[in-house]
């Protein structure tokens, strides 16, 4: 088990290396001078420019930034907020908690609503039941999480008025942002339950179980659903980047604070140290999470171990 | 065996019906210029609002701009955004992945590894940094959403590649003397194809979906020009007093994105039976 973790943890080496190059090198991809473009509004003195570059290191050579650029990362300096001149770390600090809680709220959603209905739609195949569930899974894979986080504001806020419709904090104002983000995973997560269940209810233990007078549902969660889970734990890793990526926009919709509106402020700012580092920080934190997950994985699977 | 017949026939109905909405959606883009009489940029401050009605068929926006005109106009950004996004992704990943899976050694583990650190980024977080790169507006995000999926087609058609490559007529046409160029274009591309057009079509959903996210937040198409992205995050504001304004180009996403999924399903099902999860 030691010997998986430690060449899991070395083989996401190479892709930490890559990912620390490739948001490093964002900046010399931009086209025209970065400097000019984060002070053209209000800076045209060339002296200031030269300071500027010189407070950025941008007149040092490249692998000697380069080399700044992670060291100081792997120290927590992520550089300074061009628009807030506060930290990079600190303003990301401040916001990753609630991205976390409404990443971990709608992985809640998620597994709550879309395991039920994939096993649903599996025990009645091809009755109205698993059509309909199947339905709601289909336009659940197809409703863009934008349209769906105003109709719940239009329905849940404005005429409802059960639910806050933007801010964040409380518990509160997590239900809306976690139903509209967790509901598109979850209709991924019905649709996988459905076709891994039905594959498990056909093998030969299951039948035998049947065959020994256990009892229905008994057979169905001990020994199928069980079963059936492995393959859905193994997207686990997968999803949780899509809902951290969904909270981009989720975040917007409800103009709660997070890692999301920061990177979109920063884009639209020309923050540019700012969305360096915030997309330098939930890349890392994915790629931990996966690495995360595929040990939590071989723990409960030891046949992932030997492969 | 008999339900699963029975199973495939109900796949294909869906894709039917995505064939159907899809065949509508394109007749709406190519003739949104003569569906609609009005002008779907020029603003009309004392037509602002008006509800759905024998005037403005589904409503008008905060500058009376009519909505219908606006979404019809919107289909054809959509589609198009969608078709060249993919078409960027298909352009740089097969290549790269039919060299990377026909020659294998150093070059496969380098064009693997870069592919492995783009997928690094997750979701729509790719696109975004790209777009920071590139400064926002409608041509960019066609190029960061092309370029975010790129990895997607390259590790596909590597895949089909390595197996294609163990056939006993890829051995024969090198036995026989045959050109890499030859033998690549000639036995082992046509293996690549039926995968690359169910993942492509399922990909056009996803690219529409992508970019129509960038346009809400702002890092899209740039006003007044219609995209459904955009005109869903300008109803945001007027959703109590207006809901037409967001609601219809919602539903147009929707529905373009469904029918490229039924689509992609169904054609899956024909074309390649072990690709089904």
């Amino acid at each position: 088990m030691l010997i998986f973790v430690a060449r899991r943890v070395l083989a996401v080496m190479p892709v930490l290396f890559g990912v620390t190059l490739a948001v490093f090198s964002m900046l010399f991809l931009v086209p025209g001078d970065p400097v000019k473009m984060m002070l053209a509004e209000f800076v045209t003195n060339p002296d200031q420019v030269a300071q500027m570059r010189a407070q950025l290191h941008l007149d040092e050579p490249i692998l000697q930034q380069y080399g700044r650029f992670v060291g100081n990362a792997v120290r927590g300096d992520l550089g300074t907020s061009i628009r807030s001149r506060r930290p990079v770390a600190t303003e990301i600090a401040e916001n990753v908690g609630s991205t976390a809680q409404l990443a971990l709220a709608s992985m809640a959603v998620a597994i709550g609503l879309g395991i039920p209905l994939g096993l649903v739609a599996a025990l009645g195949r091809n009755s109205w039941l698993d059509v309909a569930a199947m339905v709601v899974a289909l336009l659940g894979v197809a409703m863009p999480s934008f349209w769906l986080g105003l109709l719940l504001i239009f329905a849940f806020s404005l005429h409802l008025g059960w639910f806050p419709a933007t801010g964040g904090g409380d518990l509160h104002h997590l239900v809306l942002p976690a139903v509209t983000l967790g509901m598109i995973a979850a209709a991924i997560i019905a649709r996988l339950t459905r076709s891994s269940m039905l594959e498990v209810l056909g093998q030969d233990y299951v039948r035998t179980a049947r065959a020994k007078g256990l009892a229905w549902w008994g057979v169905v969660v001990r020994h199928a659903l069980k079963n059936a889970l492995i393959p859905i734990v193994t997207i686990f890793g997968l999803q949780f980047g899509n809902l951290l990526a969904g909270a981009v926009i989720v975040e917007t919709v409800f103009s709660r604070p997070g890692l999301g509106r920061l990177v979109v402020g920063g884009i639209l700012a020309k923050d540019f140290p700012l969305v360096q580092g915030a997309v330098l920080f939930v890349a890392v934190a994915y790629v931990l999470i996966n690495v995360l997950v595929d040990v939590a994985y071989a723990f409960v699977d030891p046949r992932i171990r030997v492969a | 065996m008999k339900s699963g017949r029975r199973h495939g026939l109900g796949r294909q109905r869906g894709a039917i019906v995505g064939l159907v909405i899809l065949g509508g959606l394109a007749l709406m883009a190519l003739g949104a210029p003569w569906l609609s009489s009005r002008d779907p940029i020029r603003t009309a401050a004392r037509d602002a609002l008006q509800p759905p009605g024998a005037r403005f068929v589904l409503g008008s926006d905060q500058f009376g701009r009519d909505v219908a005109s606006r979404v019809l106009h919107g289909a054809r950004v959509s589609l198009t955004v969608g078709l060249i996004s993919v078409s960027i992704a298909v352009a740089l990943g097969a290549p790269l992945g039919l060299v990377s899976g026909y020659y294998g050694g150093r070059l496969d583990g380098l064009i693997m590894r870069v592919m492995d650190v783009l997928l690094a980024f997750p979701g729509i977080l790719l696109a975004l940094a790209i777009v920071s790169v590139l400064t926002p507006g409608l041509t960019n995000v066609m190029i960061a959403v092309g370029l975010s999926a790129v990895p997607t087609y390259a590790r596909l058609v590597r895949a089909s590649v390595l197996s294609a490559r163990e056939n006993l007529y890829v051995e024969a046409a090198r036995a026989l003397g045959g050109r890499d160029l030859g033998i690549l274009t000639r036995y082992i591309l046509p293996n690549v194809v039926a995968p690359l057009i169910v993942t492509a079509t399922l990909g056009l959903g996803t690219a529409i979906l992508s970019a129509a996210a960038l346009g809400f937040l702002g890092l899209g198409s740039q006003p007044p020009q219609p995209e459904w992205g955009r005109m869903l995050s300008e109803g945001r504001d007027y959703l109590r007093e207006a809901w037409w304004i967001s609601t219809f180009p919602g539903l147009g996403i929707m529905l373009t994105v469904l029918a490229m999924n039924l689509l992609g399903d169904g054609l899956r099902d024909v074309l390649d039976p072990r690709l089904q999860v």
